[in-house]
């Protein structure tokens, strides 16, 4: 529990004194208008949505790891639990200024779910009531690709999907994190 | 008191429709117009009818909220307007319950139940009438008490507007389906009118 307080009040000072601010609003209407258009690119193929969400995300998180080092500081996590207070956090805490909550670890601690009791990226939005959408697209899936590219970069390969979000009128936010291995002594492969 | 709410988009497409009967000093929030339930249109030709009356009044005063600004003494119908600084209107059509020497006539398609249950609502609201006065928001709809209730669920429901047309899927223009934003239409017309 130490390391998930100490991760607090590292986030919170770095809020504090070293984070650029912006309007909230701006990021959750620019977020939603990409949304938006990706769902009628896609012409409803939501499975498609996911993916490019995704996608978006992990190219963002490949380029974010580097500046949450460079503003937090922080050295290498001892352990996975490690890992996953730090991105809770700090790593939401500066980016998004929310802390979700770590939980429901698996007993090998390689699992465990963060429960977002806001989220700044889905103010405001309604899914589209075609009957489909409240079953198959995860709207804040940006997240899943960020934290996937993120951890490749300091040499973890994770799966990250969402289990429920309040927007299909699911009670709680949850994203399931997973580790499937530390990547040791190879170069990131370049797929994207 | 019933009313019916509606919201116009600066172009007069209908955005957005309720109607909905008062929750105060007894009411079950039930609508229960002066036409029988084969003539609701005329709640719409009514309130679209003062839109003329809208626009005259819009530039007025600066306010958002017009007030009460038109009557249809036929129907006894009385109209509150609200605008939003883009352009969609907000009107409320609001319409005593029927006096009980023709409120026969006035259940006419609805049939007996609909003429016992005003029946109900009539005796409540004489059960209560030594403090619900002529100037209560149920009886007199012009009274200075009603025209702030009214501000009060215009706001209301703007605040809510807001949020509705803030979503990214709701394009500019487009009826206002939500389920969500329905529901807090009700809330709010449950709390204040």
């Amino acid at each position: 529990m130490s390391s998930a307080t100490k991760a607090s009040r590292i986030g919170e000072e770095l809020w504090k004194t070293r984070v650029d601010k912006v309007n909230a609003e701006l990021v959750t209407l620019t977020y939603g208008t990409i949304v938006a258009q990706l769902c009628q690119d896609y012409d409803g193929n939501y499975q498609e949505v996911n993916k490019q969400l995704e996608k978006m995300g992990y190219n963002i998180g490949m380029r974010l790891i580097e500046d949450f080092l460079a503003k937090s500081g922080v050295g290498r996590c001892a352990n996975f639990r490690e890992t996953a207070d730090m991105i809770a956090k700090v790593g939401f805490r500066i980016f998004l200024n929310i802390a979700p909550t770590v939980t429901n670890w698996t007993s090998d601690n390689n699992q465990f779910s963060l429960i977002f009791e806001e989220n700044p990226l889905a103010d405001f939005v309604e899914l589209p009531d075609d009957g489909r959408a409240q079953d198959e697209l995860w709207f804040s899936n940006i997240l899943c690709g960020v934290l996937r590219g993120a951890l490749e970069m300091v040499q973890m390969q994770i799966e990250a999907h969402f289990v429920s979000d309040v927007l299909r009128g699911d009670d709680t936010t949850e994203m399931r994190v997973s580790l499937v291995r530390y990547i040791e002594d190879e170069m990131p492969p370049d797929e994207e | 008191m019933s009313y019916y709410f509606t919201i116009l988009s600066p172009t007069d497409v209908p955005l957005f429709n309720i109607a909905f009967g008062t929750s105060k000093s007894g009411g079950d929030g039930i609508a229960r117009f002066r036409f029988p339930d084969t003539a609701q249109y005329m709640n719409q030709f009514i309130i679209h009818s003062s839109l003329d009356i809208v626009e005259e009044a819009q530039w007025m005063n600066g306010n958002m909220y017009l007030k009460h600004i038109d009557t249809y003494p036929p129907a006894s119908a009385y109209i509150s307007a609200f605008l939003t600084p883009s352009g969609a209107r907000f009107l409320l059509l609001h319409q005593p319950p029927q006096l009980a020497s023709n409120s026969g006539q006035g259940a006419g398609g609805s049939g007996s139940m609909g003429g016992s249950m005003s029946g109900s609502l009539l005796l409540g609201s004489a059960g209560g009438s030594s403090r619900a006065s002529a100037s209560s928001i149920a009886n007199n709809p012009t009274s200075p008490q009603t025209e702030e209730a009214v501000r009060q669920f215009m706001t209301e429901v703007y605040e809510n507007y807001v949020k509705t047309v803030m979503s990214p899927f709701y394009r500019q223009g487009m009826e206002i389906k939500s389920p969500v934003f329905r529901g807090r239409v009700t809330a709010a017309g449950r709390k204040w009118l």
